[in-house]
């Protein structure tokens, strides 16, 4: 039962596959592939090839690198956290809630008058639904807090149909539908340096969380005894989920799956170890979404496909999949 | 070193669950909680731990207040094994005895060699080399609770309070358990361990401390808390030379 391969062996091949994807992902879209930006820096045009590069490119590789992780990460922590192999960032709400507060900002046109206010008012919303959720589960269990996220789940998608339902015209409804659906597409270098400081300090915070996160393994009692403040290990995990899901949420829109499926696939080859987990899990994310966002810019299909279409029509299946062949485990 | 519960009271639900009781346990004794299901020896443990808020009573380490204490040394004093024995991963045992280590280790820091070492006393203790590497899920009900006490034995602490850390196994691992604690005891551990087989309780322990509907109903040496009377008022059984013994109706 041991994983196949050690720990430090299995980090380098998903950093080395990271890699090779962030520069893929450099190097595939809309004004060509490397054949056509090395002719261009030939032919004296090398303003247009840095630009795309630079502007359109660099952007998008950055985010679905630092949202994919954030998603992997978050994901890997809160099963670890809640003991539950089916939690991710949107069984507490956040990720609901930062949609929420990104589509007021649609919904108000303040997006349009000062572009960054979408993902402020994003940030806004999966910061209040932390402090929503603290107090909704005060002292309680894992239970209570599971239960007080699905309820903020519930209303803010309520109040997302709400806006759409009340929207002024076809137009907004319609812009706030594409939004809904997660992408990193047309992001510039702006978003990056909105999202990133918040997505490392909930990182940090995350990864301070993730010895404690192993104690829990024996359950709280055993945890406590051991010395893990149970409550501090969970505003941990709430507030570093709240902090990086919601800045990536908010600027990239709702990415399922990702921070489901990727600790599921990566579990067994850390030995099921929550604190080797988090890193593995979050390298993981982050290929996989960057994977997912080249896949949306080579498919030939009309309109560019949504991130977070293909996350879900390639997640919800493989899980399936996973389910099907892992029952007898997952029973046991 | 000595810990020691002073009038602990402990409700659930306003019914008393422990009801004044005061206990003690001092370097180099097995004391053995005894008591029918029920009589509030689980909760009497787990409020020494801090684990169950006591209405009043207080919980001394050496005469000071043991719960005022900050976790980490508390968990590097009073190592615990409770009567759950569920883990929520298939993490391999190895992992789970290295659990032990938690008070000890730094945050992001591997294993050190005395790490190593602790783990490897623990797991000779129990007997437990074997299935080092299986995950715990697979491992029997006996097995199970061997891979957990020796995560309690792992933490090294001046102080044992240990649940039930016999029940489900064989009578090998009874006997060999039983000799573990008091062998831990005798070398200068306190240990308070909560005991079903009245047998092995009255061969291993220095001393016993009987409670019965949350207070404490008898203390001292075996053979003067494990009496006929004591046994039919509060065990319902009486002592029986066939048998060991028979229920009482």
């Amino acid at each position: 039962m041991k994983p196949p391969l050690a720990y430090p062996l299995l980090i380098a091949v998903l950093a080395l596959t990271l890699l090779l994807l962030a520069a893929f992902s450099m190097l595939v879209g809309a004004g060509g592939g490397l054949s056509e930006l090395l002719a261009m820096i030939a032919s004296d045009n090398a303003d247009t090839a840095t630009l795309i590069m630079m502007e359109v490119r660099l952007p998008r590789t950055l985010l679905a690198l630092m949202i994919g992780a954030s998603l992997g990460l978050a994901g890997a922590s809160l099963q670890g956290f809640l003991r539950n192999p089916l939690a991710d960032p949107g069984v507490v709400g956040v990720t609901s809630a930062a949609s929420l507060g990104a589509v007021l900002a649609l919904y108000s046109g303040l997006s349009m008058a000062f572009p960054l206010a979408l993902p402020m008012t994003g940030i806004a919303g999966a910061l209040l639904c932390a402090l929503l959720l603290q107090g909704l589960a005060g002292r309680g269990g894992v239970l209570s807090l599971v239960l007080a996220g699905v309820a903020i789940s519930s209303l803010c998608a309520a109040l997302m149909s709400l806006a759409l339902n009340l929207s002024p015209n076809p137009y907004a409804a319609a812009e706030i539908m594409f939004w809904l659906m997660g992408s990193v597409t047309d992001r510039s270098m702006d978003h990056v340096a909105f999202a990133a400081p918040l997505i490392l300090i909930g990182w940090a915070v995350l990864a301070f969380s993730a010895r404690a996160l192993d104690a829990l393994s024996l359950g709280e009692e055993s945890a406590a005894s051991l010395g893990v403040n149970i409550l501090t290990t969970r505003n941990m995990v709430i507030g570093g989920t709240a902090i990086s899901v919601g800045a990536a949420t908010s600027v990239s829109g709702g990415i399922g799956f990702i921070g489901l499926i990727v600790p599921h696939i990566l579990r067994p080859l850390v030995g099921h170890s929550p604190s080797r987990l988090l890193l593995a899990s979050a390298l993981g994310g982050a290929a996989l979404l960057t994977a997912a966002d080249i896949l949306v810019r080579v498919l030939p299909t009309g309109a560019e496909l949504k991130l977070g279409v293909v996350t879900a029509l390639v997640g919800a299946p493989f899980f399936l999949w996973l389910i099907f062949r892992a029952r007898t485990e997952i029973e046991s | 070193m000595k810990l020691e519960a002073r009038s602990i009271r402990v409700h659930a639900s306003g019914k008393p669950i422990v009801n004044t009781a005061s206990l003690s346990v001092s370097s180099g004794e097995l004391v053995g909680l005894i008591g029918p299901n029920g009589a509030g020896k689980s909760t009497l443990l787990k409020a020494m731990l801090g684990l169950r808020p006591k209405i009043s009573g207080d919980i001394l380490l050496d005469g000071e207040d043991f719960l005022a204490q900050p976790a980490h040394l508390r968990a590097r004093r009073l190592a615990y094994l409770p009567q759950d024995r569920r883990v929520e991963w298939r993490l391999p045992a190895a992992d789970i005895v290295m659990l032990g280590r938690y008070p000890h280790r730094a945050r992001f820091g591997a294993p050190t060699p005395e790490d190593r070492a602790a783990v490897a006393r623990a797991l000779d203790a129990v007997d437990g080399h074997a299935f080092l590497d299986r995950p715990i899920n697979v491992l029997s009900g006996g097995e199970r609770t061997r891979i957990l006490l020796a995560r309690a034995l792992a933490v090294e602490a001046p102080i044992l309070l240990a649940d039930e850390p016999i029940a489900a196994l064989d009578p090998y691992h009874q006997l060999h358990v039983m000799e573990v604690l008091r062998a831990r005891a005798h070398a200068g551990a306190a240990v308070l361990a909560v005991i079903h087989d009245l047998a092995l309780a009255a061969r291993f322990t220095d001393r016993i401390v009987l409670m019965h509907e949350g207070a404490i109903a008898a203390e001292g040496r075996p053979g003067d808390v494990l009496t006929a009377a004591n046994l039919a008022r509060i065990y319902r059984i009486q002592p029986d030379a066939a048998l060991g013994y028979a229920r009482l109706t």
